[in-house]
């Protein structure tokens, strides 16, 4: 610590993403004062600069270019596409800088400091900062908040040191359209980038080690999904293994073990999106009392607190679900604690949205999560066949269903595949977390012609039937 | 035809039953030995199955309903065995879960319909809705492991003031907990509802059913004085763990000397009753046992003797109940708490009575003598401790010396708050004032 500043805070935030920065203006606005630190190139973590806000661009645009193809069927033609990629990221990386450059301005507004460089406990008062010059300055701090987040996992046998290899950082910064793409992970994250790949001309192979896409969510909703991603990408593997990845001249070489499935094929480029790992290298968490988990997260109570009470860890660094929203709640409940309210992270649905085409969502409890658990539930599903407004638009393969206490008519589940599906869950996070009863749902006017009908009528046949939808009785 | 199905004898003893599923809706076609509805007694769960084939022309239960045996159920339109919906009783469930990843062109279960042709003949308005209220209490010992139906907010406060939500009874739909539930779980907590033991404690009051379902009703408002005394007589019952000791006072020779005296042709004096006789036997009581003249302070865990003894007298008005107390009984004969007493009924009748007159009690004696009865349990008036109740004198025959005598026996009935007294004290109490009753002279004495 020779040679290096000291100064004096009361809360130091490390990390500035979906979880740090909210965490930092909360504390402000309460009348703290803040250090953010933050070693990524702006703030707004991941999530801003290289996770959901830039693939959402790009995703916009893949579905622009998928209906002027869909719209052949309703007497409107469209040729082919031109696609000037480096528009293209110029577009992406221009909605990016939008927006972390309103964090900037935020930040500033609420007298936030936000301090570029890494941040790494020296003690359980102190966090030393390593700043781009190399130079390091020292922030002791009555609270500390660990918000690093988390980064792409790769393998080692994956990790081989080429660029057409690449994580879904590599992939958003879209360097080219690869004629061939594999995508290794059948989870969200492979699935939103290779329907961009896909819509922009690729060919895109997913392989997925386990029998099926999107592991934990239900398969009713995967299935529209599936069903579609089947048209637009070369191929899915499930219950497949990529065994080896060999970069050649004419591109990668993938080694696959699955059944009916060439064992050798070569492309252009490979995406690695088999999961996130949490940030927890060089924290200096060995200067203070916190944890890991075995899967290496911060342990914390429900409070946020770490193993110190002054420390707290929040978002992806502190426990699944590794998700921006999650984060934020967490950075309000680590705050408000900090600030003696009676806070807790205590929420029962943090929704869940995959951002393909059509959109999955859903919160609380899934089907499968009901059975395993044994729940003494009634499920209702609404057939967006069964809708006007998904007739407009042409995409009827939605459904949306609810997952009931069968004693009290209790919600504790919604599930969502359509288009739009991540904006309709909204409803169902309120129903969950509200402990909403059907007829509440059902009762409720919802407007028409909106595919938000399909929840009120999911919630109708509850009690029976729904209007639009007739249901002969089974015999129980 | 039309057959009605009651509800059988389910399980042996069992005289009523609650509805649990109901597994039809009215329209239904169902088949002989289809299960139609759980049924709950206390003692099983009993699938009922449909006597006949048909259609379920009429449904006369709910969910959650209490019904006794030989109710009504439904009404089921015989089809001598054929399904009248033959579509609908021959649709298959649904399918479980396809194992395999790609499913075969998924139609949709049911049948959708376009917005412009929805008259269904079924129309699924007459299916019953689960009574939320009737539902809540069994939502709370669902052995699930879903969370408490509580929004965030509602948390949050439970959290500040460090309730348990779990204890906390919804009044809203599915048992769902509201702000106003935790307050009002605080509140009753507060006032010792749910730790003294008294009556009801802790317990949100469920909303009222629609009585109207059943027959004519009429609402009236209750009367400020009515009010005023439900506030009172709940608030005694839910603080004071109450016990009451019965005792019969042979009045036979303290009646014959009262009539005797206030018969006598020169007396001009006020009517001596027996009230005023009980309350001052009840005073010379209280200077032996002072317990029963204080109040309990739970906030300090002291017992409040007052050296003072103001007895309170229930009157019942047309206007409702009042307690008018004569003060420093003990200090005052009979006849000067006969003319009192007598004063203060008539405030009472006229609606005359100042705060004044009805404030300082130690103690109160509530006579019902005049109307009937043979015992009751009056509730203590808070925060006194005791409360001695009076009812119908009869002659009954007594062995004196081994002969039935007619005595005439005042029933005696002291309710008392059994964190300051405890039994064997207020059987000496009632025992001690039957005994001043019953001999006038030992009243005469101790005066």
């Amino acid at each position: 610590m020779s040679g290096s500043a000291t100064r004096e805070t009361d809360i130091v935030v490390i990390g500035g993403g979906p979880g740090g920065y909210p965490a930092a203006f909360d504390a402000a606005d309460k009348g703290f004062k803040v250090i953010m630190v933050n070693d990524d190139v702006a703030p707004g973590g991941v999530c801003l600069n290289r996770g959901c806000i830039p693939s959402k661009a790009l995703l916009h645009v893949a579905k622009l270019i998928n209906e002027t193809k869909e719209s052949s069927d309703w007497g409107i033609s469209f040729q082919k596409p031109d696609i000037d990629i480096d528009k293209l990221r110029d577009f992406k990386n221009k909605v990016v800088t939008q927006l972390t450059g309103g964090i900037t301005q935020l930040a500033g507004a609420r007298h936030v400091e936000v301090l570029k460089g890494f941040g790494r406990f020296h003690d359980s008062q102190t966090v030393e900062v390593t700043k781009a010059d190399g130079s390091k300055e020292n922030i002791k701090f009555k609270y500390a908040i660990v918000a690093t987040g988390s980064s792409p996992a790769v393998p080692p046998v994956f990790d081989l040191d080429d660029p057409r290899i690449m994580d879904s950082t590599g992939a958003l910064e879209l360097p080219e359209i690869p004629a061939k793409l594999l995508v290794v992970g059948g989870g969200y994250i492979g699935l939103e980038m290779g329907s961009v790949y896909a819509a922009l001309g690729s060919q895109v192979t997913v392989v997925e080690m386990t029998d099926g896409l999107l592991p934990g969510a239900d398969r009713d909703l995967v299935r529209p999904l599936q069903k579609r991603l089947k048209e637009s990408f070369a191929a899915i593997h499930l219950n497949t293994k990529v065994e080896k990845l060999t970069p050649d001249s004419r591109g990668i070489i993938a080694n696959l073990s699955g059944e009916g499935v060439e064992p050798q094929q070569t492309f252009d480029r490979v995406l690695i999106s088999i999961g996130r790992r949490p940030n927890n290298k060089g924290l200096g968490l060995e200067n203070t009392k916190l944890e890991l988990d075995e899967r290496g997260f911060i342990k914390h109570d429900s409070h946020q607190r770490t193993a110190e009470s002054h420390i707290f860890a929040i978002g992806d660094i502190a426990g699944e679900p590794m998700l921006a929203h999650k984060a934020t709640r967490e950075a309000k409940v680590a705050i408000e604690t900090i600030a003696g309210e009676p806070a807790e992270f205590d929420n029962i649905a943090i929704p869940a949205v995959v951002f393909t085409d059509p959109e999955i969502a859903w919160c609380g409890i899934t089907e499968q999560q009901a059975k395993d658990q044994k729940l003494d539930v009634e499920i209702t599903r609404f057939p967006w066949a069964a809708s006007g407004r998904a007739q407009t638009l042409a995409r009827t393969e939605g459904l949306t269903k609810m997952i009931f206490e069968k004693k009290t008519g209790r919600v504790l589940g919604v599930g969502i595949v359509g288009p739009g599906a991540g904006e309709l869950i909204a409803e169902g996070v309120i129903a969950v977390e509200m402990a909403a009863v059907a007829e509440d749902v059902a009762a409720s006017i919802h407007a028409h012609p909106t595919l938000s009908e399909t929840m009120m009528e999911a919630a109708e046949i509850f009690h029976g039937q729904a209007t639009h939808m007739y249901k002969p009785k089974r015999n129980k | 035809m039309a057959t009605e199905f009651k509800l059988p004898e389910v399980s042996e003893g069992v005289e009523s039953a609650d509805v649990g599923q109901i597994a039809v809706a009215v329209g239904d076609a169902v088949e002989q030995g289809q299960v139609l509805m759980d049924i709950e007694t206390d003692k099983a769960v009993v699938q009922l199955e449909s006597p006949y084939s048909g259609t379920i022309a009429a449904l006369n239960v709910s969910e959650g309903d209490s019904i006794p045996i030989g109710t009504v159920l439904l009404t089921i339109e015989e089809s001598n065995g054929a399904p009248a919906e033959a579509p609908a009783a021959e649709k298959k469930p649904e399918p479980d879960e396809p194992k395999e990843a790609e499913p075969a062109e998924a139609e949709p279960e049911a049948v959708p319909e376009p917005k412009a042709e929805t008259k269904e003949e079924t129309s699924p308005t007459t299916a019953p809705a689960p009574s939320a209220s009737k539902a809540a209490p069994a939502a709370k010992d669902s052995s699930n492991n879903a969370p408490v139906p509580a929004g965030p907010a509602t948390r949050r406060l439970a959290r500040k003031l460090g309730v348990d939500l779990k204890l906390v009874n919804g009044s809203g739909p599915g048992a769902r907990v509201t702000q106003e539930d935790v307050e009002n779980y605080v509140k009753n907590l507060i006032t010792g509802g749910s730790t003294s033991g008294g009556g009801g404690g802790g317990i949100t009051v469920p909303p009222l059913p629609d009585f109207t379902q059943f027959g004519e009703v009429e609402r009236q408002k209750m009367k400020k004085l009515a009010r005023v005394s439900a506030n009172n007589l709940s608030l005694s019952w839910q603080i004071i763990p109450h016990v009451t000791q019965h005792d019969l006072a042979d009045i036979t020779d303290l009646e014959t000397a009262r009539k005797l005296f206030i018969s006598k042709p020169n007396y001009s004096g006020p009517k001596v009753t027996m009230t005023a006789l009980a309350m001052k036997a009840v005073a010379i009581v209280l200077h032996e046992f002072p317990a029963f003249n204080s109040s309990f302070d739970p906030q300090t865990e002291e017992i409040v003797l007052k050296k003072y003894i103001n007895i309170g007298v229930a009157v019942d008005t047309e206007n409702g109940l009042v307690v008018p107390v004569v003060k420093n009984v003990d200090k005052k004969n009979i006849i000067a708490i006969a003319q009192e007493m007598n004063v203060l009924a008539v405030k009472a009748r006229d609606r005359k009575l100042e705060m004044s007159d009805m404030q300082g009690g130690t103690f109160t004696i509530t006579n019902l003598g005049g109307l009937g009865g043979t015992s009751f349990t009056p509730i203590v008036n808070y925060p006194e401790v005791a409360i001695l109740g009076m009812s119908r004198s009869r002659n009954e025959f007594q062995l004196v010396n081994n002969n039935p005598v007619s005595r005439l026996m005042l029933p005696l009935s002291l309710s008392y708050d059994h964190r300051v007294i405890n039994g064997a004290d207020a059987a000496r109490f009632i025992v001690r004032i039957s005994s001043l009753l019953s001999d006038p002279f030992n009243l005469l004495v101790d005066c």
